[in-house]
């Protein structure tokens, strides 16, 4: 069959497939150059920016740049032994080189990240080191005792690490050693793998909520008269036009403790009035909050695929003898799996990274990793340790993206 | 009421209104027998479709009563009833397999599994689809969807099975050869069919009797060859088959033939169908084929050619008798040598029993 194909030519004697590639190319430098503007904005301004981001999560050039001696030397000790008095000598050139330049700052931050408590010892060592007489082993350690401990050198020997898993390691609560093994964190510092599992299982009840509570509501607008359902679409798009930022806050006003809600649950005895439910600075306030934003996102996929489904295949389920139950579980809803499918990634997906509305109703309990990621950002100023974290988000996302197209199907996901 | 027993399906006075303004279905009376092939035939908005939903069930008449097996089934929801129904798009259940549709209502039934795996594998060679159970409709041609789905209303034994234009999306050769093994089915089963179609060639190859619906009433339930060649009034005559008319007064009533005098003076001798008293307006009707190129009977007129059409095993012949009233004769090849040219002055005539006086 092959080789048929292969004889197959053209009036003017080209292969017919050849001829075929000249006649589609104009359309496809056509469909290109439509493209392209968006196509430029996004390369330069989203996938870079994400990209060179995400790469500060595994590479971190500050201590080897700033202090390049010690550096040097550090790449040959192993870790373990006594530091020796060269490695001390190019300590010593590089605090007084960093104090000069005004950089000791950051070196500082950069070690007290693997060893917390080292930021003055460098900062105030730097400032004396100009006048320490060798042999600087003995000097420094009577500069600050801290000097002669192995554990500072070993601090010091990660950080001067180019490529590093290191911050890797750390989101996801472990840390590299010296030697280049990895260990868990202390039990109290683990604070990210819990996160990370609290960011998964809030998604996961909100997209469940939100299917549980759109799937009606999608079943009523595809069955009722179209001007009724497009009443009905105007409700479900209405969120969409206020800010996020004002529906997040309506519900603090609803759900605070002399919120609507409680003076409700009060006035009808579900709650005594000195003992209000705690609905939001939680999860459980995140969970309603997040699980109405989203809520849209899950109706209309599954409306649109809703409003293809012919009624006939009831009717048909039904002729053949299927109770109202049996057409609608086992022929309707089969029929709208596509529309569930683009419905459930979008919200999960939206609800993974989701910051807006933790960050505002949160509280303690219902922060989330783009919470901390934030953090980090702005706060810690720790960017390589936010771009791993960013970088732990994205694997886990992939992942899941990859076991849903194992179970149900991407090519089976219907947006619209 | 006397034929009672003998009726599988009864409408009795039937109305069907959907928005409380107008009838959809106005009066229906409808007895059908059992193992009968009944085809409800009629423009879309006719209401026959109305009428085979109520029968399955889908919509409530307004007023009347439907019998199914002599017993009222107004109240008796659809999966309860226990008829077969084929869909116009044949509604195979996309996410299933063949199999699986045919399994689907021996399930509900709660049918075990070996008696269903029998069941549906006689089905499937009944319509010689066995080697396709495995695949899903999406697979399928449209005829062979079609076969499923008519397996599929079959599969369970149903006494009646509705089907609702179900050729519809076929071309016209699958169309022709499925008419026919539909028609074989229901020799074969002995099962009541209720077939709704608005293809009157398909209506009268397939069926015992026919329902002509228009405006929510039936205007004709007859034999397919009563249709044809005793409508009873203008609306039947003009909708089955092609028909050529005459609109005029009556003049004089002689028992059965009635003398028509046409606008254009013109007076024509029919056989009283369904006309009115002397001096009302009726509508005369002649078949292309019962319009002879001579002098030989007793209605003559003069006419000239304006058009012929080649049609292989005849000729159409587009006449024009005056300035409003223009005929369509069919001339069969073997009479070539009459050699008719365009604007020619010709004879024609025909027999006063194939001219029906029916209602203005």
């Amino acid at each position: 069959m092959n080789a048929n194909s292969e004889t197959l030519q053209a009036a003017d004697g080209t292969p017919l497939k050849k001829k075929l590639q000249q006649s589609l190319f104009r359309n496809k430098l056509r469909a290109f150059g439509l493209v392209s503007p968006l196509l430029i904005f996004l390369i330069f301004l989203f996938v870079l920016p994400i990209i060179l981001l995400l790469w500060q999560g595994v590479y971190d050039t500050r201590f080897s740049n700033l202090m390049p001696e010690t550096s040097n030397i550090l790449e040959d000790w192993d870790g373990v032994s006594e530091p020796t008095e060269e490695m001390y000598a190019a300590l010593v050139i590089d605090l007084v080189n960093a104090r000069k330049n005004k950089t000791i700052g950051k070196v500082a931050t950069r070690v007290n990240r693997e060893l917390s408590g080292t930021r003055s010892l460098f900062t105030s060592s730097a400032k004396k080191a100009a006048k320490l007489k060798p042999p600087f082993k003995k000097s420094l350690k009577k500069l600050k005792k801290k000097w002669s401990k192995i554990e500072t050198w070993q601090a010091m020997k990660v950080s001067s690490n180019v490529f590093t898993i290191g911050y890797i390691a750390a989101s996801l609560d472990y840390k590299l050693n010296a030697d280049g093994s990895i260990s868990l964190q202390d039990e109290k510092r683990r604070i990210h793998v819990k996160l990370f599992i609290r960011t998964l299982e809030i998604s996961l009840i909100v997209t469940i909520a939100s299917l549980l509570l759109g799937y009606p509501i999608a079943y009523l607008m595809a069955s009722l008269p179209l001007r009724t359902s497009n009443l009905l679409l105007i409700l479900v798009l209405l969120p969409f036009w206020t800010s996020l930022l004002v529906r997040t806050t309506a519900w603090i006003a609803m759900l605070q403790g002399e919120g609507v809600m409680n003076d409700l649950f009060v006035i009808f005895g579900f709650a005594e009035d000195d003992d209000r439910f705690s609905l939001i600075y939680n999860k459980t306030g995140v969970l309603i909050a997040m699980t109405h934003i989203l809520l849209p996102f899950m109706v209309l996929p599954i409306y649109s695929v809703m409003k293809t489904i012919s009624p006939s295949y009831v009717r048909a389920a039904k002729s053949l003898g299927a109770t109202n139950w049996t057409a609608f579980w086992r022929v309707y809803v089969p029929q709208t799996i596509p529309g569930i499918g683009a419905g459930a990634i979008l919200v999960f997906i939206l609800a993974i990274g989701y910051y807006i509305t933790p960050a505002l109703v949160g509280g303690q309990d219902g922060q989330m990793i783009s919470n901390f990621i934030d953090f980090h950002m702005r706060k810690s100023l720790n960017w390589n340790l936010a771009a791993a974290m960013g970088l732990v988000l994205l694997v886990i996302v992939l992942f899941l993206f990859w076991i849903y197209d194992r179970v149900v199907g991407i090519d089976n996901m219907k947006l619209g | 009421m006397s034929t009672q027993d003998d009726s599988f399906v009864v409408f009795e006075r039937v109305q069907k209104s959907y928005d409380g303004l107008s009838l959809v279905v106005k009066d229906l009376n409808l007895r059908i027998k059992k193992g009968e092939f009944l085809t409800m035939l009629g423009p879309s908005g006719s209401g026959k479709t109305t009428c085979l939903l109520m029968l399955a069930g889908f919509e409530t008449a307004t007023h009347g009563e439907i019998l199914f097996d002599g017993k009222p089934i107004n109240n008796i929801p659809p999966h309860k009833r226990g008829i077969g129904m084929v869909f116009q798009n044949y509604a195979l259940f996309p996410h299933m397999t063949v199999g699986e549709n045919l399994s689907f209502p021996l399930e509900v039934r709660k049918i075990d599994k070996k008696n269903r795996e029998e069941k549906v594998k006689t089905a499937l060679e009944m319509v010689q689809m066995s080697e396709f159970i495995n695949r899903k409709p999406a697979q399928l041609s449209g005829g062979q969807q079609q076969r499923i789905a008519l397996a599929r209303s079959l599969v369970f034994n149903p006494d009646l099975v509705l089907m609702d234009e179900p050729l519809g999306a076929l071309d016209k050769q699958l169309r022709e050869h499925m008419q026919y093994e539909i028609k074989n089915l229901h020799k074969k089963l002995g099962v009541t069919v209720v077939y709704v179609t608005h293809d009157q060639s398909e209506a009268l190859t397939m069926s015992d009797r026919v329902a002509v619906f228009n405006d929510g009433q039936i205007q004709q339930l007859s034999t397919p060859a009563g249709l044809y060649e005793k409508p009873e009034n203008a609306f039947v005559a003009q909708f089955i088959g092609e028909n050529n008319k005459l609109t005029g007064k009556v003049k004089n009533i002689n028992n059965n033939e009635v003398t028509v005098k046409t606008a254009q003076n013109l007076e024509v001798k029919a056989l009283k169908v369904n006309c009115g008293e002397v001096g009302s307006d009726t509508t005369l009707s002649i078949r292309p084929e019962r319009i002879h190129l001579n002098s030989k009977y007793k209605n003559k007129v003069n006419a000239l050619v304006k058009q012929l059409i080649y049609h292989g095993d005849h000729i159409r012949c587009l006449i024009e008798l005056d300035k409003e009233n223009e005929f369509i004769v069919k001339i069969p090849n073997s009479n070539i040598q009459n050699n008719l040219k365009i604007g020619e002055k010709i004879s024609l005539s025909w027999d006063s029993k194939d001219c029906h006086a029916l209602d203005a």
